[in-house]
């Protein structure tokens, strides 16, 4: 594990971050390498254009919404801090915790996750998701055929369905309001953030499915 | 219904008007012995003799034939008896997802088998172990070479490679020891044979079957990584079954005295010469042909031709260097798939897909059907209940101990752990199949004083693996999945959440980079890319292979071409040869995803009944986890993901753009960019496109776009050229941007003009990563 320790050793208030995340030493490693891989000119930060340059991620409906959450409001560059902290949104629960209300929330608890899910539909930040925001998130995930009355209409049924207080928006209240397990799906399955290895593959649980 | 019954009975009845035909026909004449040259029947019949000509007085009109066609006759009608029964098969969609095709199959043909043994009173056609392995086992296998995921199977590599040597060695060893020491134990009664050739049956019945495999695992849809285990498995384990076939084969003829060490350390060498020399050919025959279609440019409506003769000349080789043929057609297909598809013509790729699959799933219809028709045949049939017991169950419980021992050990190193589920459905997976009949049917029958028992065996286990296990495949996998809280109607904001959140978690993949950094898999790559590719590939292929290029390609042929209609109508452009030039063509634009396609569709959509939890169903973007990678034998996978995916991809580009613009000239939605001599106006009419970006952020600068472009240019080319005109900026403000310019037919407008489609991202961006 020596190349582990000379990494480690690289990056600055590693400590902290583990604390703070989670992660196991051989996980921020590996993010490390990640990020160096990501920041082509060496600078120590990430620009939108080097998430860009992931052109998987161009191939994702909601894309450039996750490339917009890395980044704080007002901030232009991701340094490797807050890489960390928000893929840790990702980490799987720890099932183990005890639930003291004293402590602040880990950055991977259940709230956490949909709290970060919420912000990618509450862009303004105001703590609801409006109708057009709602548009906006519809809108990019559903194929180009749909027409505009179509998607206003699922717009409106859907806040219908969710609103609770009438107030024609959502709030984080009512987004929270699914089921646990639900949550739980923003989980990094299997291995991403485990050490390298000779496998990487992911495995779904063995499902029949329908023809 | 009535129809079904009519098919059947019409089925059934020309078969049996013909088998008496011919079977009349036969029994006159003379004996000619066998026949000089193998058909897909192995008949025992005498040919039926010629001279009919001297006795007669005068001119015949019309005279029959029967002997002047009857080889190639014969064959046609069993290919034209075997496509009518898969086709009964089809007819009921219920039975076939119960039990599967390949069972029903055998079903059909042990019908035939009853009717020719009715007829005959022997069987005159039965699988030969000629005609199975060099007639149409190779099609069958090459189709799977062909069409291999291979990202997927090189990086279980290792976990298929371990089953697939180690797993058959540990079932060839313990299935024959077992019997052994069942024989030495007087279960079976009183048997002529041997230690030696207990293993050697045990060899040739541990083999994975990969046709049987593929039958059955059609109906039941498993995650990819488990399917491309047992998948992969069952085509590298021949590599083992040659050898220890071959060996076993030669000690029994040696005799058990002259075995000793050397023999043993020979036969181990062979193993990895039959192994990587298999290999190794298949590997070559994959590189001639990628070079042939380098050169076919001339010959295309030839080209797939050379693919089928030169995967076929591949097997051949190694069977003729006694190495493994199985292995060689395979790598074969896997190497070359790549090159050849970019190299070829679209038609060309389209024809050897098709013709593929026809082949494949033809030569699977006739091994089954045959493998049911040679049951039916007393005379190999030998009942030892001992044995035939005892090793069904020791293929099934030893199959079951190996593979959970081999998943214990790679577990351990493995990053994704194999699950229960996954080892159970491996385990129970291991179907054993024709090629398993075909080596048992070529022993020798001096050797091995019982071989009629062992092919009863082999016929059992086969039927037992295929059938019993293939109808309860899919119950078991059903029953075993963990069962999930009842259902209730998602809501419509649920709905929307769950792809939400599955989108996310792709994005979140990529971003934090799922395939580490594997310092081999790099440097294949980039050896790959600058050698291979220059080498096996034509040019034109090369540039047009990048993703991301035919993505701006088609973007790029819009723009342009209403750049050109707009510039027409004002003409202001100049011709220029000596600057930027852009030919366009007009014919064959059809870009897979109409930008504006939504407008069109208005009017469709007006009058249909709305309703939101059906329009979500069917468009919402599915995401890359719904994108299956699923190989199949009788399905031609459709565009549909690929034409999601592109259409994503453009949409985003076009937001990148716009926001890019916005941000660039400080005004919302910019149309002008001022060039060094034209202008160009982009229209953008796509449905108010997300005014979100991150790329929103970047802080413009004040440099505009004029000046800070260097142009290159690519000479025009004659004829069909494809190309990239690559236009880079100096940096603009902390953006580098980099401009596609492609270069497509010529046409006969002559029109020059420039098209600057900035792109975002690095320079890394066209490498496609």
């Amino acid at each position: 594990m020596g190349s582990t320790n000379s990494t480690l050793s690289k990056i600055p208030n590693v400590e902290e971050l583990m604390q703070e995340t989670g992660f196991t030493p051989a996980h921020i490693v590996r993010l490390y390498d990640r990020f160096e891989a990501l920041d082509k000119e060496k600078t120590g930060h990430l620009r939108p254009q080097d998430f860009g340059a992931i052109n998987r991620l161009a191939m994702n409906p909601i894309g450039d919404r996750i490339i917009g959450a890395f980044f704080s409001p007002g901030q232009e560059t991701v340094d490797f801090h807050s890489f960390v902290r928000t893929l840790a949104h990702f980490r799987p629960v720890d099932k183990k915790r005890p639930k003291d209300p004293s402590m602040p929330e880990p950055v991977n608890s259940r709230t956490s996750k949909l709290k970060f899910a919420f912000q990618l539909y509450d862009q303004d930040k105001d703590g609801k998701i409006s109708r057009a925001e709602l548009l906006q998130v519809l809108r990019s995930m559903l194929e180009m055929q749909v027409t505009e009355e179509q998607l206003e209409s699922i717009a409106d049924r859907t806040i219908q369905e969710a609103d609770l207080d009438k107030d024609d928006a959502i709030s984080f209240e009512e987004f929270r309001k699914v089921p646990p397990a639900r949550a739980l799906r923003l989980t990094y399955q299997h291995g991403a953030f485990a050490a390298q290895g000779t496998q990487n593959t992911k495995t779904c649980k063995v499902h029949a499915h329908r023809k | 219904m009535a129809c079904r019954t009519c098919l059947w009975l019409l089925g059934t009845t020309f078969f049996t008007c013909t088998v008496r035909l011919v079977v009349e026909g036969t029994e006159v004449g003379a004996t000619q012995g066998s026949h000089p040259e193998p058909g897909v029947v192995g008949s025992n019949h005498s040919q039926a003799g010629g001279g009919h000509g001297s006795s007669i007085s005068g001119i015949q009109i019309v005279t029959f034939k029967w002997h002047h066609v009857e080889a190639p006759y014969l064959i046609a009608l069993w290919i034209l008896v075997a496509g009518v029964s898969k086709m009964v098969v089809e007819l009921n969609h219920n039975l076939t997802s119960v039990i599967p095709e390949s069972a029903l199959l055998i079903i059909i043909g042990w019908i035939l088998g009853g009717i020719i043994y009715g007829a005959d009173k022997m069987q005159t056609f039965t699988l030969t172990p000629t005609v199975f392995f060099f007639y149409l086992l190779p099609q069958v296998i090459l189709d799977a070479g062909y069409f291999m995921p291979n990202k997927l199977f090189f990086s279980n590599m290792g976990a298929i490679l371990v089953y697939a040597v180690i797993g058959t060695c540990w079932n060839a060893a313990t299935v024959g020891l077992g019997l052994w020491g069942c024989w030495l134990g007087g279960a079976m009664g009183d048997i002529d044979i041997g230690l030696l050739q207990f293993l050697l049956f045990g060899s040739l019945i541990a083999a994975v079957d990969p046709v049987a495999v593929i039958a059955v695992f059609e109906e039941v849809h498993v995650n990819e990584v488990l399917f491309i285990m047992v998948f992969g498995e069952s085509l590298l384990n021949d590599g083992v079954t040659v050898v220890l076939f071959n060996v076993f084969d030669a000690f029994v003829s040696l005799g058990g005295a002259e075995i000793d060490a050397v023999e043993i350390i020979k036969g181990i060498i062979s193993f990895f010469v039959v192994a990587f020399g298999g290999s190794l050919v298949g590997i070559i025959f994959a590189l001639l042909i990628s070079l042939l279609t380098r050169c076919t440019k001339n010959i295309q409506i030839i080209e797939p031709g050379f693919i089928f003769i030169l995967g076929y000349l591949s097997y051949l080789t190694a069977e003729m260097l006694s190495l493994s043929a199985i292995l060689s057609i395979v790598f074969c297909g896997i190497c070359c798939q790549k090159y050849i598809n970019a190299n070829m013509d679209e038609r060309s790729v389209t024809t050897v897909r098709y013709v593929m699959k026809v082949l494949a799933n033809g030569s699977e219809t006739i091994i089954f059907v045959f493998l049911g028709i040679s049951a039916i045949d007393p005379a190999v049939w030998v009942w030892n209940t001992g044995f035939i017991l005892l090793t069904l169950l020791f293929i099934f419980v030893f199959r079951f101990i190996g593979v959970f021992l081999l998943t214990w050990i790679l577990n351990k190193y493995r990053l994704v752990p194999l699950e229960f589920i996954d080892q159970v459905v491996m385990s129970y997976g291991g179907l054993r199949g024709a090629v398993a009949y075909g080596l048992v049917a070529m022993l020798d029958e001096n050797k091995f004083k019982e071989k009629n028992l062992m092919v009863s065996t082999t016929l059992i286990v086969v039927y037992f693996t295929v059938m019993l296990q293939g109808i309860t495949m899919k119950p078991l996998v059903t029953w075993l999945k963990v069962k999930r809280a009842a259902v209730t109607e998602l809501t419509l904001a649920e709905k929307i959440q769950n792809r939400t959140f599955d989108h996310m978690l792709v994005a979140i993949e990529d971003i934090s980079g799922q395939i580490g950094h594997n310092y081999m898999r790099d440097k294949w790559h980039n050896f790959e890319e600058r050698w291979l590719c220059w080498f096996l590939m034509k040019p034109s292929a090369r540039k047009s292979r990048d993703y991301i290029f035919n993505i701006f390609h088609q973007l790029n042929l819009k723009d342009a071409m209403s750049y050109v209609k707009e510039v027409r109508a004002t003409h202001k452009v100049r011709e220029s040869h000596d600057n930027l030039i852009l030919y366009l063509q007009t014919q064959d634009i059809v870009p897979s995803v109409c930008l504006d396609m939504h407008e069109q569709d208005l009017t469709m959509r007006e009058s249909e009944d709305f309703n939101a939890h059906h329009l979500l169903q069917q468009h919402l973007y599915r995401g890359r986890k719904q994108h299956r990678h699923r190989y199949s034998r009788s399905h031609l996978e459709t565009n549909r993901d690929e034409n999601e995916v592109q259409e994503i991809f453009q949409r985003t580009m076009r937001s990148r753009l716009e926001s890019f613009k916005s941000a660039k000239m400080g005004v919302a939605p910019a149309k002008k960019i001022q060039t060094k001599h034209q202008k160009k106006d982009k229209p953008q009419k796509v449905r108010g496109e997300g005014t979100f970006s991150p790329f929103l952020h970047v802080r413009p600068h004040s440099h505009p776009l004029i000046g800070n472009v260097m142009c290159m240019l690519i000479k025009p080319f004659r004829g069909r050229f494809s190309s990239a005109l690559f236009i880079q900026s100096s940096k603009c403000g902390g953006v580098k941007m980099e401009c596609h310019l492609v270069n497509i037919q010529k046409q006969k407008s002559r029109l020059g003009l420039l098209l600057l489609i900035p792109a975002f991202g690095t320079s890394t961006f066209k490498k496609g990563k």
